[in-house]
């Protein structure tokens, strides 16, 4: 008799977990611009396969009443979409290369598209094909990765800034110094890869962050050795924890994530150093590997639309280079002060440039004997 | 007889594919890499940079250390423990086992962010310290909290190993040892010690092993500031943007060759002549 309810327990617990995901099926209508068109190619690409290689959580995912946006282009389309994460450039171009599975679409930043770009590794965009390129803002056109606007679709942008906790930062930083500060010996964090981490001692420095000369790399190395000593920790998505729950006071992240963390922690504040700062455009590119041109240009297409756009800048939080967004009703950042600062064209930044694999190697041999000493 | 051969064929062949095409052909990669330059060309370079390099060497021991300390203190926690379950009745022994293996059945990335909030600065533990008016700790980012973090992953591994090697001594011999006037530490020492080593072995290799090649949870428990082996090869394969198989491969051969022949010494100390009692799996 146990045994029965024992079974019919689980039996309930395994159908109530069914249901509970049902009921929290996320939302795929959306309302397109130009329905016709995807009608139209849909037709002919029904049935196939769309390979999508994106950052992790850097799509509107159905999450909280959000717009499930893959699920959204399966519905419209009938193209079914095999989405994929990775967790940086570094790791999504090794996997490029050693994969035998060909991507559709994928999403890198802008030094990797320079690089990628270089080498041949990414097809031509026909833009007559993406009516919806019409709302990129024309400031995004034209990047040094992608001087005659041929290989990519800028997607979100963003740059680094200081957050800190003013319940222990009373006076308003203004620099990059305060990552040197003594007075907040242990509760400084920075990242754990090394090409921001030198950023901000190059930036601090006033060196160049894409400098190809070995004694410069070597300068900011002293810096960051200096660091070592008053430093809490080196983290990249651990700094949400950290920031939120007050366990660290200053770290260098990127503004629409420190959006994230304030709403938890309104004790936090953010600024963006006067020495500069890096940033950084993600643009959607389709490499030359892949095996569903047509269908990956409709994928761009769709995540132009205005609607679906400003689904995935209201998730992502960075800042979006989709003028329509920007005049949305949906849209709850616009304007943001840390996101679309007014003082815009004050702010020094610097995009990171490819750089020769000899130097990414010393800077790395430099890291791993800052990080062991 | 013959029919019987050919049977045992076939039953093997799905493991030996299994070996040749995941053990095998992976290994041979390995070796092949850290032989040989970028472009392909046959070198002892990879070798003599690993071992002239201060970097290299330093994290290498290190790791070696900090996984040896690691599994000294799983021995010594997990045998008394073993011990005592082993006496208990058989659904208490059910029951224990399961406390054991479930926090395996969480992922290991869980887990680990899961102890994050526990031993953080103003985690679940530093609040129990301070409501007893206790000053709070900074676990993380100590060699202590990377140590911690190995033993309670690979805790189970040395456990199991050697409660099965206890709980199959013949009782028979416990009864004999007592009649001949032994008290239970006398019996310990003399009967269920030396029949349980091959699980002690077996529970050493399975965690000494994965402990050297640590490097998730190093790099998190560390907050970065502590670099193991594992993570300096992940680095050369993945994160790096400059990759660099070559002197990865060549680590991690270097790595498996020392783990090897460590492993070796220590099952040879034991090596007496019997081999066929009871215990987990013994390389």
């Amino acid at each position: 008799m146990k045994k029965y309810i024992c079974i019919i327990i689980a039996v309930m617990l395994i159908v109530g977990l069914f249901v509970m995901s049902g009921f929290g099926n996320s939302n795929t209508e959306v309302d397109v611009e130009n329905p016709e068109y995807y009608a139209e190619m849909a037709e002919k690409l029904k049935g196939t396969t769309l390979n999508v290689f994106n950052w992790g959580e850097y799509i509107s995912d159905g999450s909280e009443g959000s717009l499930d946006v893959i699920g959204a282009f399966e519905k419209l389309t009938g193209i079914a979409v095999n989405y994929t994460t990775f967790d940086s450039n570094e790791a999504m171009y090794g996997k490029m290369q050693s994969e035998s599975v060909s991507y559709d679409i994928i999403i890198p930043s802008d030094y990797m598209i320079d690089r990628m770009r270089s080498e041949g590794r990414l097809k031509e965009i026909d833009f007559s094909k993406i009516p919806n390129y019409k709302y990129i803002d024309e400031k995004y056109k034209g990047a040094y990765y992608d001087p005659d606007n041929k290989y990519s679709v800028p997607y979100s942008v963003g740059m680094v800034g200081l957050i800190y906790n003013q319940t222990v930062v009373t006076e308003a930083p203004d620099s990059w110094g305060i990552m040197w500060d003594e007075k907040y010996k242990d509760n400084i964090l920075t990242f754990n890869n090394p090409r921001d981490a030198f950023a901000i001692a190059q930036f601090y420095m006033g060196i160049d962050i894409n400098s190809e000369n070995k004694a410069d790399w070597d300068k900011a190395a002293d810096k960051l050795r200096e660091q070592n000593k008053i430093l809490q920790g080196r983290v990249m998505d651990e700094v949400f924890d950290k920031m939120e729950g007050g366990n660290a006071a200053i770290a260098p992240y990127y503004a629409g994530d420190y959006l994230t963390m304030a709403d938890v922690n309104p004790d936090l504040k953010f600024v963006y150093p006067k020495e500069g700062t890096n940033i950084f455009a993600d643009s959607i590119c389709i490499p030359s590997s892949s095996q569903n041109y047509e269908a990956a240009l409709l994928f761009i297409n769709f995540l132009l639309d205005p609607n679906v756009a400003v689904a995935n800048a209201n998730y992502i939080c960075y800042a979006t280079p989709n003028t329509a967004v920007l005049e949305h009703p949906d849209y709850d950042l616009a304007g943001n002060e840390f996101l679309y600062p007014e003082n815009q064209d004050e702010i020094k930044t610097e995009y990171f440039h490819n750089l020769d694999p000899k130097i990414i190697k010393y800077f790395e041999e430099l890291w791993q004997t800052i990080k062991i000493e | 007889m013959n029919k019987n051969k050919s049977g045992q064929v076939v039953l093997n062949a799905p493991y030996l594919l299994w070996s040749v095409l995941f053990i095998i052909v992976p290994l041979i990669f390995v070796v092949y890499y850290a032989f040989t330059t970028a472009d392909g060309q046959f070198t002892f370079e990879n070798i003599t940079t690993f071992f002239t390099s201060r970097d290299y060497m330093y994290v290498f021991c290190m790791s070696m250390l900090y996984a040896l300390i690691a599994t000294v203190i799983c021995l010594l926690l997990s045998y008394p423990f073993a011990y005592c379950m082993s006496k208990t009745s058989a659904s208490v022994q059910g029951m224990l086992m399961l406390l054991v293996m479930l926090p395996m059945l969480m992922n290991l990335v869980v887990r680990t962010y899961s102890w994050r909030q526990i031993l953080e600065r103003t985690g679940i533990l530093n609040t129990f310290l301070e409501s007893l008016g206790l000053p709070a700790v900074t676990f993380l980012g100590s060699a202590g909290t990377v140590i911690f973090g190995m033993v309670y992953n690979y805790l189970p591994f040395m456990i199991l190993p050697i409660y099965s090697s206890i709980s199959k001594v013949d009782k028979s011999l416990l009864e004999a040892s007592s009649d001949l006037g032994c008290n239970v530490f006398g019996t310990i020492k003399r009967v269920i010690l030396p029949l349980s080593i091959p699980g002690v072995l077996s529970g050493i290799t399975m965690v000494f092993v994965p402990c050297v090649s640590t490097f998730y949870i190093s790099r998190i428990f560390s907050e970065g500031r502590i670099v193991m082996i594992g993570d300096i090869i992940e680095e050369k394969f993945y994160r790096s943007g400059a990759p660099d198989y070559n002197i990865g491969a060549t680590i991690s051969l270097v790595l498996m060759l020392i783990i090897v022949i460590s492993l070796a010494v220590v099952n040879n100390f034991s090596d007496n002549d019997e081999e066929n009692s009871s215990g987990g799996i013994v390389i």
